[in-house]
C-alpha cells in the first residue's frame, strides 16, 4: 500500500500524463524535422533497458513481502520469467509462465 | 484503384488488432496492482487513459509503493518513456507535415505497439499519401484504446476482491522482467541491463530512489559506449 495521499497520486498521474505527452509530441509537434544528434538517440535507445532492470533487480533479491530475505519461490519465477521471455519474445507468455512458477514454488515450499 | 484513407484506417485496425491479446492481459494487470497498491478506480483510469504506458505506470505505481519522493517518481517513470522521443522523431519524415490536430491526436496515441505496426507498414509497405498515414496510424491505436480502457476497469474492480496476500507484490517484477527480456536484443542491450541491475544494488542504500537514477543513467551511458565500441570495430 503506498502512503501516497490521494492529491499526490492526482499530482503523479497529471504529472506523468503530461511529461509523457510533452515527450509523444516532442518531435512530432514542436521540433519538427530537425535533425537529433546521433548520440542523443543512441542513449534513447537504451533509456527502458537501463531504467527497468535496476528498478526490478532489488525486489527480486529483498522482496519486501519476505522482510527483506532471499526467497526461492521468488527467485525462481524471476529466472523462469527471464528465460521464457528471452527465448519466445513473448511478454504474456513470460508473464504467464513466472507467475505459474511463483505459485508452484510458493505451494511446494511454503 | 486508389488506396483511400479509409481503406487504409482499416488495414490500421486489422495491423493493430493482434496485440489486443497483449495490451488486454497488461491493462488488467495493471488495474489489480494499482488497487492493491491504494489506488481507486478513477487513478486508475487516470492513469490509464492519461498516461497509456504500461511500464512507465508499473514504475510510478511500484516507487509509490516505495514512498520515493513525488519528484523521483515522476523522474524515473519518464526515464521510462524516454524512448518514446525516438518514436516522435522517427514519424517526422511520415506525419511531420499534417495538421496540427492530427499529430496532436497521433502523440496522444503513440504506444510501442501502434508505432511498430504503422512505422513497419510506412516504411516497408506500398506506398500511402499523408492522410493515409494518418489513417492508418489512428486505426493501429483505437482497435487497441477500448480494450486497454476496459481491461484496466475490468483489473481495477477485480483487485478489490482479491485478498491483499496473495503475493501479487510479485506480479510487479515478473512483469518487467517480461518486458526487460525481450528487450535484450544486441550486446549494448545487455550490458546497459547488466549495469542497471549492479548498480541499482550497490547503490541501493542511497537516499529516496536516487540510486536508481544513477543506476539508469549510467547504464545508457554503457549501452550507448558499447554500441560506439562494437560499431568501430572492423
Amino acid at each position: 500500500m503506498t502512503a501516497f495521499s490521494n492529491a499526490q497520486i492526482w499530482l503523479v498521474i497529471f504529472g506523468l500524463a503530461a511529461g509523457t505527452y510533452l515527450i509523444r509530441i516532442s518531435f512530432l509537434g514542436l521540433i519538427g524535422d530537425r535533425a537529433l544528434p546521433g548520440w542523443v538517440l543512441r542513449l534513447l535507445r537504451y533509456t527502458p533497458v537501463a531504467v527497468m532492470p535496476g528498478l526490478v533487480a532489488p525486489l527480486i533479491l529483498w522482496p519486501a513481502a519476505t522482510g527483506g530475505t532471499l526467497d526461492p519461490a521468488r527467485l525462481a519465477a524471476a529466472g523462469v520469467t527471464l528465460a521464457i521471455g528471452v527465448a519466445t519474445r513473448n511478454v504474456i507468455a513470460a508473464v504467464a509462465a513466472g507467475l505459474v512458477t511463483l505459485y508452484a514454488g510458493l505451494w511446494l515450499l511454503g | 484503384m486508389a488506396p483511400t484513407p479509409r481503406r487504409a484506417f482499416l488495414r490500421g485496425l486489422k495491423g493493430g488488432a493482434p496485440f489486443v491479446l497483449v495490451i488486454a492481459p497488461f491493462g488488467l494487470l495493471f488495474g489489480v496492482i494499482g488497487t492493491e497498491a491504494g489506488l481507486n478506480i478513477a487513478q486508475v483510469m487516470g492513469f490509464t487513459a492519461l498516461v497509456i504506458a504500461g511500464a512507465a505506470q508499473f514504475t510510478a505505481v511500484q516507487l509509490m509503493v516505495d514512498d520515493a519522493p513525488t519528484v523521483i517518481v515522476l523522474a524515473t517513470a519518464l526515464a521510462v518513456n524516454l524512448r518514446m522521443a525516438m518514436y516522435s522523431v522517427s514519424l517526422v519524415p511520415h506525419l511531420g507535415a499534417a495538421p496540427l490536430w492530427q499529430r496532436a491526436l497521433v502523440a496522444y496515441g503513440l504506444v510501442d505497439q501502434s508505432y511498430a505496426v504503422s512505422i513497419l507498414e510506412f516504411e516497408t509497405g506500398v506506398a500511402m499519401t499523408r492522410p493515409e498515414k494518418f489513417a492508418f496510424f489512428m486505426g493501429s491505436f483505437l482497435v487497441l484504446a477500448p480494450f486497454w480502457y476496459a481491461s484496466a476497469y475490468l483489473g481495477a474492480v477485480a483487485g478489490t476482491a482479491i485478498p491483499a496476500d496473495y503475493a501479487l507484490d510479485f506480479a510487479i517484477p515478473i512483469t518487467f522482467l517480461a518486458l526487460i527480456a525481450p528487450a535484450l536484443r544486441t550486446g549494448p542491450h545487455v550490458v546497459a541491463a547488466f549495469v542497471s541491475t549492479v548498480l541499482a544494488l550497490v547503490l541501493a542504500g542511497l537516499p529516496y530512489g536516487t540510486g536508481l537514477l544513477l543506476a539508469a543513467c549510467a547504464a545508457m551511458v554503457a549501452g550507448a559506449l558499447s554500441e560506439l565500441a562494437l560499431d568501430r570495430r572492423p
